[in-house]
C-alpha cells in the first residue's frame, strides 16, 4: 500500500496536504464534514507571526506588562505569566466555560480571547473573588458544597457572578436557563443551582 | 483509655455533622493549585502527537523539522519506524517548547507517514466483529435450579421448557439492549510537571494514586524510588483513570532531565479522551421468563462490548444485575476494537450491568401490565446481597419521594399533553466499598496544635475534611483545629482512591492513630487530675474526668504537659488484616426517575429523580449528599447524552472535543432528590464506601421511564433524540 503523507506545508495548515495526510478515505469524510473543510479552507496559506511585544495588561485592578505574540491567549498569558492559575484550561474550545473571567465587567473565555485583544480591558480573574473576606459567591458555593474536584468551579463560580450581577433576582428558572455555559464532570450542578440561589436570597450568613 | 470505637448514634460531636470541607474557599476562588498549575520558573511546555489513523504501520517519523522552529526547545519520536500503532490518537511524538504556540507549531512541522492497515471499532455489531476476526474470550456461566441437568443439549431442552412454561402462565420477553462506551473526561487533562533536582525527581502528577505512583516513575528511569516524589494537592478528575504515572508522566520525567529545566506535559482534550480513560460498552440478547406475578423464573443472555484493545466485554459475574433468578444462562464475548484499552470507570462494570439487565425486568413489567415497583420488589428474595430488607425499606422512601403510588400509570398508558408524555423508571445497585489499607501519622505538639499526614489524595470527596472531622471527633476537638497533610508519596502510605475505599480507609488510619496518641496524652494528663487515664475523656476541647467539667484541664493546658516533644503516633489499618469494628462492606441503593419525552422530537427531559442511599456510618452528611447528587448527574449524562463515536473506515474518535462529546449541562438535570438511609442498623456497621454506588443506577431507571412514557423501549443508550425516534418508529 502506499504511503500516507501525514506533513503539513512550510505555511502552517494546508488544504491539500490535510486531505491527503488523512488518507482516501479519510478524505472522503473530511469532506463530508463541513466544518473540517472550511477550517482547512480558512487555514490555507496563512502565516505564522510570531513576534513579540510587551503589552500591558489590566487584571485584578493592577497593570501587568506581559510579552506576547499575536497568537497568545489570554489564558495563556495570565496562567503562565501572572501565575494566576484559577481560570482552568479543559477545551480549546471554550465551550466548557472553566477559563470564564470577566472583561470589562462581561463573562468571557480566557481561552478563546487573545491576549492582545484585551490590552486596554479592565479583566477579573476568579482570583479578585477570593482573599481575607472572600465574595458572596465563592462563599455560596463552599457553604453549598457545588464543587467537588474542584477543577470547574473558578469558571463556574465567575459565571454565577456575572450572571447574578446582571440579574440579581434571577429565579430559580431563570438560573436553570442563564446558567448553561459550564460543564461540571463530578455532577455538581444541583449544588450550583443552590448556591446561586443562596446569594439571590442574600448570602449564607 | 479512649475507646476506639465510633460512639453510638446520636452522641457524636462530629461526625454526621455538615461542616463545609475545608479546603472549600482554596479551590472556589482559585487559590488551590492543581497539577496543570504548578507552574515552576522557566518550566518548559510540551504537547502530544497522536497517530491519525485507528491501525497502522509508521513508516517515517522525523522531529527535526519541529526543532527549526523558533521557540522549540525538544523534541523526540516514541514510536519507531516499522512500528503497529493501535488506536487514533496514541501518542507518537512530542515537542517541548517556551510557549504553547511554538509548541503548537513544531507539531504541525514533524513527518509523520503510515501504512493504512484494517480498522475494526463497532462494538455494537456482533456478526460483523466475528467475520473480521475481531471477537475474544467467549465464556459462558449456567445455573439450574434443577442441578442434575448438565449435558449442554439438556441444558438447551430445559432452558426451552422454563421459557414455555413462563409463557402459558406468565410472560416471556425476547429483549435486546445496550450501552456505548463512555470516557472519563477528566476535566484536568492527564498529565504532570516534572523538575529534578541533581538525580531526584519531584513530579507533580494529577493522580488519584499519590503513595503509589513514585515507583513507576522510578522504574522506566531507572532510579531508586526513593529518588522520587510524587506530589498532588488537588486532582480535576480521576473516576477510576489516574492510577498510574502513564508512558508520557515518563516522558515528561526524561524531557525535564534532557533540557535541565522543569517540563510540564498535559494531554490535550482529544488526546485524553483518546487515550486516557473509556468505559467498556455492553450488548445483550436476553430471554427472560417470569410467571404471572412478575417474578423471574429463567434468563437465558448472550452478551458483549468492547474495552479497547484488551478486547473485554463486561464481566458475566454481574449479569443479571443484582437479582439472580433461580435458572439463569450468561454468555459473554470480548470484541476487540482499535481503541485505547479501557480503564477503571467508577464502579467497574456495574452500570453497564444495571443498564443492560434491569430493563429486562421492567419489560416483564410492561408485559405483565403490573406497576414496575412491583415486579421489583417480587424479585428481591433473588438479590445476591443478602439486602432484600434494606431495599425494600429504601423503595418505600423513595416511592414516598417520588410520589410513586399516585403517579404510576401503566407502560404507555398515560396522558399525553400534546406530543409530550411522562413516565416513572426504577432500578437498584450494589456495591463493596470496603476501606483501603491506610497509614498516617498524628502529631499533637505541646502548643496544642495537631497534625496529620498520609499519601492520600482528594478526588473530590473531600478527603481533607473527613480526616479533620474523625481527628476532631477523637481528640474533642473542632474541626478547623486539625491541620490536615495529604498529597505527597512521602507521607505515610494510604491506599488509591478506587472502589469507593477512601473515605473508609483514612478513617480507619486516622481513627487509630488519634486513638493512641490521645491515650498517650491522657495519661500525661491522669496524675495532674488525680485519676486513672481511662476515667478520662477529651470533650469539648478539655480532657477531663468522665462527665466532670469541673474536674478537668484545657485542651492546651493538657498539650503544655507534654514538655518539648510532640507525641507522635503512626496509625495502621491494613485491609483484610486489621480486625475492625470502624468500617464494613456492601451497600444497597434505591433509584427512580421521572422524564417527560416529547414523541415527535424525541427529546427526553429529566423532570425528578430520587436517589436513597445506604453508606454505613456517615462522616459528613453534605458531602455524602454531594457525592450522590453527583453520581445521578453523571448517570443522567449516560443515559441521555454522552458516547464515544468512531468511524469505522479510518478509526477515528469523531467527537472527542468537547463541543462534540455531548454533556448535561446545568439546566438538563431537573430536579434531584437525595435521601442518605442511616438507621442504627446502618450506622453500627461503620464506614462503608460511597463513591461508586450512586452512579450505577441511573441510567436504568432512566430508561425505565422512558419505556413507561413511551410504552415503547428505547433499547439503546445514550437514549438520543434519533434513537428514541427510530424506537418510535420501529415499534408503529
Amino acid at each position: 500500500m502506499k504511503d500516507q503523507e501525514h506533513q503539513n506545508g512550510k505555511s502552517g495548515f494546508n488544504r491539500r496536504d490535510f486531505l491527503r495526510g488523512s488518507g482516501a478515505a479519510a478524505a472522503a469524510t473530511a469532506l463530508a464534514t463541513a466544518p473540517q473543510l472550511a477550517f482547512a479552507q480558512a487555514a490555507d496559506d496563512k502565516k505564522v507571526v510570531r513576534d513579540q511585544t510587551t503589552i500591558t495588561l489590566n487584571v485584578n485592578g493592577g497593570d501587568h506588562k506581559v510579552i506576547v505574540e499575536p497568537r497568545t491567549t489570554l489564558l495563556e498569558a495570565i496562567r503562565y505569566q501572572l501565575k494566576l492559575t484559577g481560570a482552568k484550561p479543559v477545551s480549546p474550545d471554550g465551550v466548557a466555560g472553566a477559563a470564564t473571567v470577566l472583561v470589562d465587567g462581561k463573562a468571557m473565555n480566557a481561552d478563546t480571547l487573545l491576549a492582545l485583544e484585551c490590552a486596554g480591558k479592565k479583566v477579573r480573574t476568579v482570583e479578585s473573588l477570593g482573599g481575607e473576606k472572600p465574595d458572596a459567591v465563592p462563599a455560596a458555593f463552599v457553604h453549598n458544597d457545588a464543587q467537588q474536584c474542584g477543577f470547574c468551579t473558578p469558571g463556574f463560580v465567575v459565571a454565577v457572578r456575572a450572571f447574578l450581577n446582571a440579574h440579581p433576582q434571577a429565579t430559580e428558572a431563570e438560573i436553570r436557563h442563564g446558567l448553561n455555559g459550564n460543564i461540571c464532570r463530578c455532577g455538581t450542578y444541583a449544588n450550583v443551582i443552590q448556591a446561586a440561589m443562596e446569594v439571590v436570597k442574600g448570602g449564607s450568613k | 483509655m479512649a475507646d476506639m470505637n465510633w460512639p453510638k448514634q446520636g452522641t457524636a460531636a462530629v461526625l454526621g455533622a455538615t461542616p463545609d470541607r475545608i479546603d472549600g474557599i482554596a479551590k472556589a476562588t482559585g487559590a488551590a493549585k492543581y497539577t496543570y498549575d504548578i507552574t515552576p520558573d522557566k518550566m518548559l511546555l510540551a504537547r502530544a502527537l497522536g497517530c491519525p489513523h485507528g491501525h497502522c504501520q509508521i513508516t517515517a517519523i522525523d522531529v527535526s523539522p519541529a526543532l527549526q522552529v523558533p521557540g522549540v526547545v525538544a523534541a523526540r519520536a516514541l514510536k519507531n519506524v516499522g512500528a503497529q500503532v493501535n488506536w487514533e490518537g496514541d501518542l507518537v511524538a512530542v515537542v517541548v517548547g517556551e510557549t504553547e504556540g511554538a509548541v503548537a507549531e513544531g507539531l504541525k512541522e514533524i513527518k509523520f507517514a503510515f501504512n493504512p492497515l484494517d480498522v475494526w471499532v463497532d462494538d455494537s455489531d456482533l456478526a460483523g466483529a466475528e467475520k473480521a476476526g475481531r471477537t475474544q474470550g467467549a465464556g459462558d456461566n449456567t445455573k439450574l435450579d434443577n442441578k442434575d441437568i448438565k449435558k449442554p443439549e439438556e441444558q438447551d431442552a430445559e432452558f426451552k421448557r422454563l421459557l414455555d412454561e413462563c409463557k402459558k402462565d406468565g410472560a416471556v420477553v425476547e429483549g435486546e439492549y445496550g450501552i456505548h462506551v463512555i470516557t472519563h473526561m477528566c476535566l484536568e487533562p492527564h498529565g504532570s510537571t516534572c523538575e529534578w533536582e541533581g538525580d531526584k525527581l519531584t513530579a507533580h502528577l494529577s493522580t488519584q494514586n499519590v503513595s503509589g505512583t513514585a515507583g513507576q516513575f522510578a522504574t522506566p528511569l531507572q532510579i531508586a524510588a526513593t529518588d522520587v516524589t510524587v506530589h498532588c494537592d488537588y486532582v480535576g478528575g480521576g473516576f477510576g483513570s489516574k492510577f498510574g504515572a502513564d508512558s508520557w508522566g515518563v516522558v515528561c520525567a526524561q524531557l525535564a532531565k534532557e533540557t535541565g529545566r522543569p517540563v510540564k506535559l498535559m494531554l490535550d482534550r482529544d488526546l485524553e479522551l483518546k487515550n486516557a480513560g473509556t468505559r467498556p460498552s455492553g450488548f445483550i440478547q436476553v430471554k427472560i421468563g417470569a410467571n404471572k406475578e412478575g417474578v423471574v423464573q429463567v434468563w437465558d443472555s448472550k452478551h458483549w462490548g468492547t474495552s479497547g484493545i484488551q478486547g473485554g466485554p463486561v464481566t458475566q459475574g454481574v449479569i443479571p444485575y443484582v437479582f439472580d433468578p433461580p435458572n439463569r444462562r450468561r454468555k459473554s464475548i470480548g470484541i476487540n476494537t482499535n481503541a485505547a484499552g479501557a480503564r477503571a470507570w467508577r464502579a467497574p462494570n456495574h452500570p453497564q450491568a444495571c443498564a443492560i439487565t434491569q430493563v429486562a425486568y421492567d419489560d416483564i413489567a410492561r408485559a405483565l401490565g403490573i406497576d414496575s415497583y412491583d415486579v421489583f420488589l417480587r424479585n428481591l428474595p433473588t438479590v445476591t446481597n443478602n439486602k432484600a430488607e434494606v431495599y425494600k425499606a429504601e423503595m418505600e422512601i423513595a416511592a414516598k419521594l417520588m410520589d410513586w403510588r399516585k403517579k404510576w400509570h401503566p407502560h404507555g398508558k398515560g396522558p399525553a399533553k400534546g406530543s409530550v408524555v411522562t413516565g416513572l423508571g426504577m432500578a437498584i445497585h450494589t456495591w463493596g466499598g470496603a476501606p483501603h489499607s491506610s497509614t498516617c501519622t498524628v502529631k499533637i505538639h505541646p502548643d496544642g496544635a495537631v497534625e496529620t499526614f498520609l499519601g492520600s489524595q482528594d478526588l473530590g470527596t473531600g478527603t481533607r475534611t473527613v480526616i479533620a472531622m474523625v481527628v476532631a471527633e477523637t481528640l474533642g476537638l473542632p474541626v478547623d483545629a486539625i491541620s490536615v497533610n495529604i498529597g505527597s508519596s512521602k507521607y505515610p502510605t494510604s491506599g488509591s482512591s478506587g472502589g469507593s475505599t477512601t473515605v473508609g480507609g483514612v478513617s480507619e488510619s486516622n481513627r487509630r492513630g488519634a486513638t493512641d496518641a490521645l491515650n498517650l496524652l491522657l495519661a500525661k494528663v491522669a496524675p495532674k487530675l488525680d485519676a486513672q487515664p481511662e476515667d478520662l475523656e477529651a470533650v469539648k476541647g478539655r480532657i477531663q474526668v468522665k462527665g466532670n467539667t469541673a474536674k478537668g484541664l484545657s485542651w492546651k493546658e493538657a498539650c503544655g504537659l507534654l514538655g518539648m516533644t510532640p507525641i507522635e503516633v503512626q496509625g495502621n489499618f491494613q485491609r483484610g488484616v486489621t480486625q475492625t469494628n470502624l468500617s464494613s462492606n456492601g451497600v444497597a441503593g434505591v433509584q427512580m426517575a421521572e422524564v417527560a419525552v416529547d414523541r415527535e422530537t424525541g427529546v427526553v427531559k429529566m423532570l425528578k429523580f430520587v436517589a436513597v442511599q445506604d453508606m454505613g456510618l456517615i462522616i459528613n452528611r453534605k458531602l455524602a449528599a454531594s457525592q450522590i447528587y453527583g453520581a445521578v448527574i453523571m448517570g443522567i449524562a449516560a443515559a441521555l447524552y454522552e458516547e464515544r463515536i468512531m468511524d469505522p473506515t479510518t478509526g477515528k474518535f469523531l467527537n472527542a472535543e468537547l463541543a462534540d462529546y455531548k454533556l448535561p449541562r446545568l439546566g438538563d438535570t431537573g430536579q434531584i432528590v437525595v435521601e442518605l438511609y442511616e438507621p442504627e442498623s446502618e450506622y453500627n456497621r461503620g464506614v462503608v464506601g460511597l463513591g461508586e454506588p450512586p452512579v450505577i443506577a441511573p441510567p436504568a431507571a432512566i430508561a425505565n421511564a422512558v419505556c413507561n412514557a413511551l410504552g415503547v423501549r428505547v433499547g439503546t443508550l445514550p437514549m438520543t433524540p434519533k434513537r428514541v425516534l427510530d424506537a418510535i418508529a420501529k415499534a408503529k
